[in-house]
């Protein structure tokens, strides 16, 4: 079996606000294509472990490496053109805008022609404004938004505005993508549409998937591997069967959930 | 050619043949109007709406498109104003050019050059006070460009060569400003197709900015600007950048009022100004037009202009009851309360985000987004 | 060295001043996170209060001038709380950060040019013929001042001391103080948060009115425009100290009057406003909470 190359690899990573450590020697490893599930109880530090990953805070201590390169304490916008995408815990999507242009913004930084251009509307403007257009339809069709295209986003219902956040994240050309509790807010249906949207993606792009959920059920049928961190302290990982067993982890939950679907 | 480029190039066609329209009216009414009523009345006018356009819409790039409040604009104003009068004066003194006896390419070089001067010095400065003041949240950094905004006035009042009356009639230097820039009518006549274009000029720069790559990164940064960031944004630059922009309009409007105007004096674009010259009216303008459209600045523009006009000058006045003309007599009064009424009732405005298109008006309906707020 | 003592006491003067008014921007900003861009216009409202009572009060009854300050104090009290609710709590209901603020600014836009076009008040200055004071220079140890600046900063000590009592030992302090922490957990405990902020602005207000008593007991006239300069002076005193803070408030104001006055006496007074607003932006720089506040993030 050939070694499959690491995406993303944390040492030791630590964050604190004040006095109060959120995060403690975070340690992980994602490989590519691999789809690997953050849990713990509310509060436990994982959207803070997602906002180092992306630069939203700077760790105080530990290194993230992206592909080999260590990108800790680079600005977001850098981190994120170094190939992560992410999506919110609570939606964040560009509501006055149309969801083409939603999912038109994350090309942004690839888009190489200049004010001059813009100007003058040269024909570099117009091909690579021609591209951008197919490329965003393309990223709405795999989240089954494309009929929305035009529509401002935030007149879409719920389910479907995560959708588009997702396919917002998709088309920063990521490889690796963070999920922020996708499912949060949804009913089984929905979460069995955002299942099968992932999948999709997933066969898609080779790319890796790092999720943080507290829908259980999501979490067991597609993570390969599960981590699970508590008052910011990992306290468990491994495949999800071992994980559900886990006594440490069902301790940490109090329970219900955890016990269910064991 | 692709799709869009077939669209827009129609579309370029068509805004063409409206400008061309547009210089046509404004030939054949200097042709037909007495030359007195002309040159006295419709040219200062129309100095003065170019000049307007130019600050609201340059103003919108910032409070409609990129969703901050600055509240020193007129500060770019005045460093362009300042920059324009004194390059003039001292090309004059350097004896370059003369006003009495230069031939128009002359003239029209001179006075490009002179605005142009004043545009980037505005920008350059709005590029030194971008850097630290848009770290700062929306109500702070509109007290800090209001702060910046009367530094500059109170710096170029301190100017030997400029402060205060520096430029104005009557004092030591104005006897040689005079034969700089500063237009009599006459002159403002014989070249009002300058101002006139290079406003169309500019609001062309601005429609293509905003439709591009370049409008959609700030409006992503006014929706969530951490959200932008994390879709690979670089929300300070773009900050930066559209300030800058819109510092190079408003003091490429000040190259013009320096043209148009004998004398100058910071007075004229203090905060406090009770005249319609300071930057709480581009304020209203803009919030009237529509933050978001364009177009709505370029309507609010005139119209707030000649309501202005119509109010300090109309003949009507006279006939009205005495506590109204009270009222007219302060017309920031009734802009006070337009703004408070719009801001509370329609804070959209009056355009909203809509932007004007003849090619829309023409062939079909215009690309709105479906399922937004009343628009 | 006493000609610097006499500038102290003149920083320390308009300081308080400045200190009276920050406190108000500070209570209201502390509470709804917004920069009452009216407030100064408060002032002016004061002033005017002051203008029309106070020959009232000493030509008609014979009572010392100063009494007009309470009048001052309720007319701007409600001049405030109609602001409030009349403006600021429908666009905050269903405004943005940018409505609001426009808003704000639309006040103190209002405010002024009601003043200029009403002819009572019009747009000429007047000038209160009585010394408010009654009081004459004063000799110290050298220095010359006047009963007025003495009055004014030891009556602005005991109002900033007052209110740090109230603030911190009544019932409605703690509610004005939990509802800035957090609005929602404040509801939930009980406390009518509307009218919170609806005591605040008339607090503050209030505040103000004194502030404009202060000014005029010192400089006699009255414009439509002497809040806005005044009031911008004693935000950036307000986020000097740290804004949303009340000792800060007192801190800012006075470091601010000392800068101006100092500024004003051994450089210039034409730079003394462009420095004072150099010092918000190096604050907003370097450490904009203020040198007595706390920065609170935006949670991701």
């Amino acid at each position: 079996m050939s070694e499959k190359a690491v995406i993303l690899k944390t040492e030791k990573l630590g964050m604190a606000f004040g006095g109060l450590k959120a995060v403690n020697d975070f340690n992980i490893e994602i490989r590519e294509g691999e789809l690997v599930g953050l849990i713990g109880p509310n509060g436990s530090g994982k959207t803070t472990v997602f906002n180092m990953l992306t630069g939203l805070y700077i760790p105080v201590e530990g290194e993230i490496y992206l592909m080999g390169k260590r990108i800790t304490g680079m600005k977001t916008h850098k981190i994120i053109a170094q190939g992560i995408a992410r999506t919110f815990q609570n939606i964040r999507l560009f509501g006055d805008m149309t969801v083409l242009e939603n999912v038109k913004i994350s090309f942004t930084k690839d888009i190489k022609y200049n004010l001059f251009d813009t100007m003058f509307r040269t024909p570099k403007y117009f091909k690579t404004e021609q591209d951008i257009e197919e490329k965003a339809m393309e990223c709405l069709r795999i989240v089954h938004l494309d009929d929305k295209a035009l529509y401002n986003a935030k007149s879409l219902p719920y389910g479907q505005q995560r959708r588009l956040e997702i396919a917002r994240a998709l088309a920063t050309d990521m490889k690796l993508l963070l999920l922020d509790e996708p499912a949060a807010g949804m009913n089984p249906t929905e979460t069995s549409e955002l299942v099968d949207c992932i999948n999709d993606i997933r066969e898609k792009f080779n790319i890796a998937i790092f999720l943080i959920e507290h829908d259980m059920s999501l979490v067991m049928r597609i993570c390969e591997r599960i981590q699970v961190i508590n008052f910011g302290n990992t306290i468990a990982h491994g495949f999800p069967n071992e994980i559900a067993h886990n006594p440490d982890v069902i301790e940490a939950y109090l329970g219900e959930e955890a016990v269910e679907n064991a | 050619m692709t799709d869009l480029r077939k669209k827009s190039a129609r579309g370029a066609i068509i805004n063409v043949a409206g400008i061309l329209l547009l210089v046509l009216i404004v030939f054949m009414l200097s042709v037909t109007m007495s030359d007195n009523d002309f040159r006295r009345k419709l040219v200062p006018i129309m100095w003065h709406l170019c000049i307007f356009i130019l600050l609201g819409t340059s103003l919108n790039l910032i409070m409609g498109f990129l969703g901050q409040l600055t509240l020193g604009h007129m500060g770019f104003m005045g460093i362009g104003a300042y920059t324009a009068a004194l390059t003039s004066l001292a090309l004059e003194r350097a004896g370059l050019f003369d006003t009495g006896t230069a031939s128009p390419i002359l003239m029209i070089a001179v006075m490009l050059g002179c605005c142009l001067l004043g545009a980037l010095l505005a920008g350059i400065v709005s590029l030194l006070m971008g850097i630290p003041a848009l770290r700062m949240r929306g109500d702070y950094l509109a007290i800090v460009t209001l702060g910046f905004g009367l530094i500059i006035e109170n710096v170029i009042s301190n100017l030997p060569f400029a402060g205060g009356n520096g430029l104005a009639e009557g004092s030591a230097s104005s006897a040689l400003y005079k034969t700089g820039l500063g237009f009599s009518t006459t002159l403002q006549a014989q070249y009002v197709y300058f101002p006139i274009l290079l406003t169309i000029v500019s609001v062309a720069f601005m429609f293509m900015f905003i439709s591009s790559k370049y409008g959609r990164a700030i409006k992503s940064i006014r929706e969530d600007e951490i959200a932008a960031n994390a879709s690979g944004i670089n929300a300070t630059y773009y900050k930066i950048l559209t300030f800058s922009i819109s510092a190079f309009f408003a003091g490429l409007a000040g190259g013009l009022y320096a043209i148009c105007t004998g004398s100058l004096s910071t007075a004229s674009f203090s905060f406090a100004s009770p005249s319609i010259w300071n930057s709480t009216f581009i304020v209203v303008l803009v919030v009237l037009g529509g933050m978001g459209s364009l177009t709505g600045s370029i309507i609010a523009a005139v119209g707030m202009y000649m309501l202005n006009y119509e109010i300090k000058n109309g003949k009507w006045v006279a006939l009205m009851p005495q506590f109204l003309q009270n009222l007219f007599a302060f017309p920031m009064l009734i802009y006070a309360l337009v703004l408070m009424v719009f801001i509370m009732f329609r804070p959209y405005g009056l355009m909203g985000t809509y932007e004007f298109s003849l090619r829309g008006l023409l062939f079909k309906k215009g690309e709105q987004a479906i399922g937004g707020d009343v628009k | 060295m006493t000609d610097f003592l006499q500038q102290v006491i003149v920083g320390l003067r308009i300081g308080s001043i400045y200190a009276l008014i920050a406190l108000g921007y500070t209570m209201v900003y502390g509470i709804i996170r917004l920069i009452n861009f009216a407030h100064g216009e408060f002032i002016m409202v004061g002033g005017y209060t002051l203008f029309f009572t106070i020959p009232i009060f000493t030509d008609s009854f014979g009572l010392p001038a100063w009494l007009g300050v309470f009048v001052a104090i309720v007319v701007c009290a409600i001049v405030g709380i109609l602001s409030e609710l009349l403006a600021y709590r429908p666009v905050r209901k269903k405004g943005n950060r940018m409505t609001a603020l426009i808003t704000a600014i639309g006040m103190s836009l209002l405010l002024q040019n009601i003043a200029q076009a009403i002819p009572a008040m019009g747009p000429n200055p007047r000038v209160i013929a009585e010394d408010i004071f009654q009081a004459g220079s004063l000799d110290i140890l050298g220095i010359t001042t006047n009963r007025t600046a003495i009055f004014t900063i030891v009556i602005a000590a005991f109002v900033m001391i007052g209110l740090q009592l109230f603030i911190q030992k009544t019932k409605l302090g703690r509610a004005m103080r939990s509802v800035s922490e957090n609005k929602a957990a404040s509801t939930l405990v009980g406390i009518n948060v509307n009218r919170t902020i609806v005591i605040t602005f008339a607090i503050g207000a209030g505040l103000a009115a004194v502030g404009a008593l202060m000014y005029c007991a010192q400089y006699r006239t009255v414009t439509n425009t002497m809040g806005s300069l005044l009031g911008l002076k004693a935000f950036v005193a307000a986020v000097l100290g740290g804004i949303g803070v009340i000792p800060g408030a007192m801190l800012g104001g006075m470091l601010i009057g000392l800068i101006e006055a100092l500024v004003t006496a051994y450089i210039s007074s034409s730079l003394a406003n462009a420095l004072v607003f150099l010092v918000l932006i190096i604050v907003l720089l370097l450490k904009p909470a203020g040198i007595m506040g706390k920065n609170v993030g935006e949670k991701v």
